[in-house]
């Protein structure tokens, strides 16, 4: 194992855990908005457990960060400005239109897709840490795996359920699958030491990871009937350099609101 | 020959039943009486709990730690969870009358299904996510445990699991009170408003002592049938005989200058809260029951694509 001592080797892995540590957060957030909300009951039941199980994974990750002394975890999950953050943007779009108390008109095809796209991603990210050669990031990765199996088979479910109901449903996803391929080149972007983090084998480079994300993908295209093209963009923001949209602001406005009032409180 | 039993001689064999401490189920004869009761008592517990999620809602994200964070997620997880259990018990009950869930969804909205008092209110602090877990989790124990053996055996199955789970909701809420009202002056005060603001409201949770205060009461029905064993009063009673120690305890106040325990009446004295304010709110005239109701309505609908995407078969591309 590379030392930590080594600046280099310890700088790519606090940048690796705040990409990881941030882009779960953000997005176990924006599933729990969903909360009372989605397409039936057992939704509900169901997809509050993956949020829950995605926050535990994001305090996995900032638990890491502490240990490495970057600050505690609460502080890093809550008192980090909106430019010191590395989670993908598309992570950071709202669910629809309106506020989680108000008026929310969600759209359930964009949140299929978003999540069907980003667990694949996951995965590919987190097969690839289970070697890494920072030893209690490969520890995480075999634990986050194990229920990242079941989010993955979830969504699964969804993505091609909804895909093969045609007429509405599948206008909808296609128009969602479009969306998110628009943002989806962020999600697997490791950032600005993606390099250092490949030849350090922290985790494989951009482009392995994104000819292992394609591999994975294509057959589900394939089963579906559905040209998989494969071409994604990031049309919002590089969240990896710390670009955000104005949704960002207002998430982080929510999640730390009773935080703030009294950072040094117990809580 | 072969000699059918009467609906009397039924009723009477159901009776001896369940006087016999034997559990009723889903498919077995049961006079039209009971079922509605039935009907009428999980159905408000199951969409309770759903709506139950609602004031809640608003704290999962703004918990202030990555802890209560996921300490609420969890427990509200529990909750939805709660009410699709009871919701399952309920479609068994109203599938020999024709109905669905759909049903049950629509009386909600139409104002014919009506969900708990507490539910209605605003909460508008991070005290009051604390306290919701601690003290009206603590009071729905109360009232569940109160049905743990009853007669219907789905629902007592049913009830176990959920009082299992309730404990841990309200160590959650009594850990969140804690740490409050241990806190800094400004969290102690967040804790006693939010006991100031839920007194009322708690008092109601039991519902009224008899039907006097309100009209009607099931207590009777519900007592003959087995499903539960104490008064609504007796249950308020056992609900101040543990909370109102522990609340003063930790330095709180009651709203209630007159509340103190009489030894001679061995009972605890109180200010009874304003019934016609309880009759108003569960009619879904309280402070925030068209705002919540708006919100599952608005889900309903704007998820009608994804419900009919789902009952399509999967061929009809």
């Amino acid at each position: 194992m590379t030392e930590l001592t080594e600046p280099l080797f310890k700088k790519a892995v606090v940048e690796l855990l705040y990409q990881l540590a941030d882009d779960d957060f953000i997005l176990a957030y924006r599933g729990s908005e969903w909360l009372g909300l989605a397409p039936h009951i057992e939704e509900d039941v169901a997809f509050s457990s993956i949020n829950q199980d995605t926050m535990g994974h994001a305090a996995m990750y900032y638990g890491l960060l502490e240990q490495l002394g970057e600050g505690d975890m609460d502080t890093l999950s809550h008192a980090r400005g909106i430019s010191e953050r590395k989670n993908a943007v598309l992570l950071e779009l709202p669910n629809g239109s309106g506020h989680y108390l108000k008026e929310p008109r969600y759209d359930w095809a964009f949140t299929v897709v978003r999540h069907f796209y980003y667990s694949h991603a996951k995965k590919v990210k987190l097969e690839s840490l289970k070697h890494s050669s920072y030893e209690p990031l490969a520890h995480a990765a075999v634990k986050i795996s194990m229920e990242l199996y079941y989010h993955l088979m979830h969504w699964t479910v969804w993505f091609n359920q909804l895909m093969n109901a045609g007429g509405e449903a599948k206008r909808k996803m296609l128009e969602a699958i479009s969306r998110v391929e628009q943002d989806f080149l962020d999600v697997c972007s490791l950032g600005p030491l993606s390099a250092e983090m490949a030849s350090l084998k922290l985790i494989d480079g951009d482009d392995a990871l994104m000819q292992a994300f394609h591999e994975n993908m294509k057959p589900v295209f394939d089963a579906l009937f559905i040209p998989y093209k494969g071409e994604f963009q990031q049309h919002s923001g590089k969240g990896r350099y710390g670009e955000h949209t104005q949704e960002l602001h207002q998430a982080l406005a929510t999640l730390t609101e009773v935080y703030r009032t009294d950072p040094a409180a117990a809580w | 020959m072969i000699r059918l039993e009467t609906d009397e001689e039924k009723h009477i064999n159901f009776m001896e039943r369940i006087y016999a401490g034997e559990k009723i189920e889903a498919d077995d004869w049961m006079p039209d009486e009971y079922r509605n009761v039935l009907i009428k008592l999980i159905s408000m517990h199951g969409i309770s709990e759903i709506m139950g999620a609602l004031p809640e809602k608003e704290w999962v994200p703004k918990a202030p730690t990555l802890k209560r964070k996921l300490g609420i997620m969890a427990k509200v997880q529990d909750e939805m969870g709660h009410g699709q259990l009871l919701l399952r018990v309920t479609e068994d009950l109203i599938k020999p009358l024709g109905k669905t869930r759909e049903d049950i969804m629509e009386d909600l909205f139409n104002g014919k299904l009506k969900f708990h008092n507490v539910f209605h209110m605003e909460a508008p602090t991070w005290g009051d996510a604390g306290l919701i877990g601690w003290l009206i989790d603590g009071a729905a124990i109360i009232t569940q445990t109160n049905m743990l053996n009853a007669s219907y055996g789905p629902y007592a199955r049913a009830l176990k699991r959920i009082c299992a789970e309730e404990v841990f909701h309200a160590q959650h809420g009594e850990a969140i009170i804690l740490a409050l009202a241990e806190g800094t002056d400004e969290q102690k005060r967040m804790v006693q408003q939010a006991v100031e603001r839920w007194w009322e409201p708690l008092l109601m949770f039991f519902g009224p002592g008899d039907a006097k205060a309100v009209g009607t009461s099931k207590q009777d029905i519900t007592a003959k049938y087995r499903i539960r064993s104490k008064s609504n009063e007796e249950l308020r009673q056992d609900f101040f005989t543990k909370y109102v120690p522990r609340i003063l305890s930790i330095g709180l106040t009651i709203p209630d200058p007159s509340m103190h325990y009489d030894q001679e009446q061995e009972k605890w004295i109180y200010q009874q809260p304003d019934w016609e304010k309880f009759k108003e709110i569960v009619r879904n005239k309280g402070p925030k029951s068209q705002e919540r109701l708006r919100l599952r309505k608005l889900s309903y609908e704007n998820n009608e694509w994804v419900r009919e995407a789902l009952a399509r078969p999967n061929d009809a591309r």
